[in-house]
């Protein structure tokens, strides 16, 4: 991949059901562009919990990918009520998911620790009232 | 262990992918909890759930895992069956509890990952 590729993903609100077709498309053309597995793998993985995230908290939000020679960089953007305090939110096990989410499988607090472990880097920009930005990248 | 051999162990039926009851599977992984799923990055693995909706078929898309066996008697819906299939993961459903499910194939060679 000589060139610098962008795809911007919306993420629909409120419907669980759809969250994870963005990580989805993604990995579908991840695949075309024969990336390698693992990598693929790594960056599915980290985007489909940032997408759970923006439907669960955020009432959606939107996803842009872009692909350069040495890295895979996500950038999810959501107006969303805002993190308070990241360094808990950072936390293997503190969720603030509400109790209807963990019937369905998720809010075990292993988000944003999973985004966190399958990406070389990751940076969080939130305010509260405002919204969130994730910046993660995975290096090729 | 193939998937038709963990069909076999668990009494189980095949809900979607019998024709891909022959890959090998070399992993396994049993929770309700999608998030602990998606904490273990493991090659052609199965996954045993009680839980039952489209983001168990999701998870395990994003995890390639290529098998998906529901305990207790779980039956996924039809947009389930249609994404597995599409997405050539195969389901099965065993009238087993979770850790009846999991010690039946440990104790017939089927390994989980490392402890953390």
């Amino acid at each position: 991949m000589a060139n610098t590729i962008t795809m911007s993903y919306e993420v629909p609100g409120g419907d669980f059901t759809r969250a994870g077709e963005a990580s989805s498309s993604l990995k579908g053309s991840l695949k075309k562009m024969n990336v390698d597995p693992d990598i693929i793998r790594r960056v599915a993985i980290a985007m489909y919990e940032g997408e759970i995230n923006m439907v669960i908290h955020a009432n959606g939000g939107k996803i842009d990918v872009i692909i350069s020679p040495d890295e895979i960089e996500m950038i999810l953007t959501d107006e969303g009520p805002g993190i308070e305090d990241i360094e808990l939110a950072m936390q293997a096990g503190y969720s603030t998911a509400p109790d209807n989410i963990r019937t369905l499988g998720f809010g075990a607090g292993m988000g944003l620790p999973n985004m966190k472990k399958y990406t070389d880097e990751m940076k969080i920009e939130s305010q509260v009232g405002v919204g969130t930005t994730v910046r993660m990248k995975v290096k090729l | 262990m193939t998937i038709d051999e963990i069909r076999s162990i668990l009494g189980a039926k095949y809900i979607v992918g019998e024709e891909w009851k022959d890959r090998e599977v070399h992993t396994a992984c049993g929770s309700d909890m999608m998030s602990d799923v998606l904490a273990f990055m493991k090659d052609q693995s199965v996954l045993l759930t009680g839980l039952c909706n489209l983001q168990v078929i999701r998870t395990c898309e994003m995890m390639d895992i290529i098998c998906v066996v529901f305990v207790r008697g779980k039956m996924p819906d039809e947009a389930m069956i249609a994404m597995a299939k599409d997405k050539g993961i195969t389901l099965m459903t065993t009238g087993h509890r979770m850790f009846s499910a999991c010690g039946m194939l440990y104790k017939n060679g089927l390994q989980g990952g490392p402890a953390y």
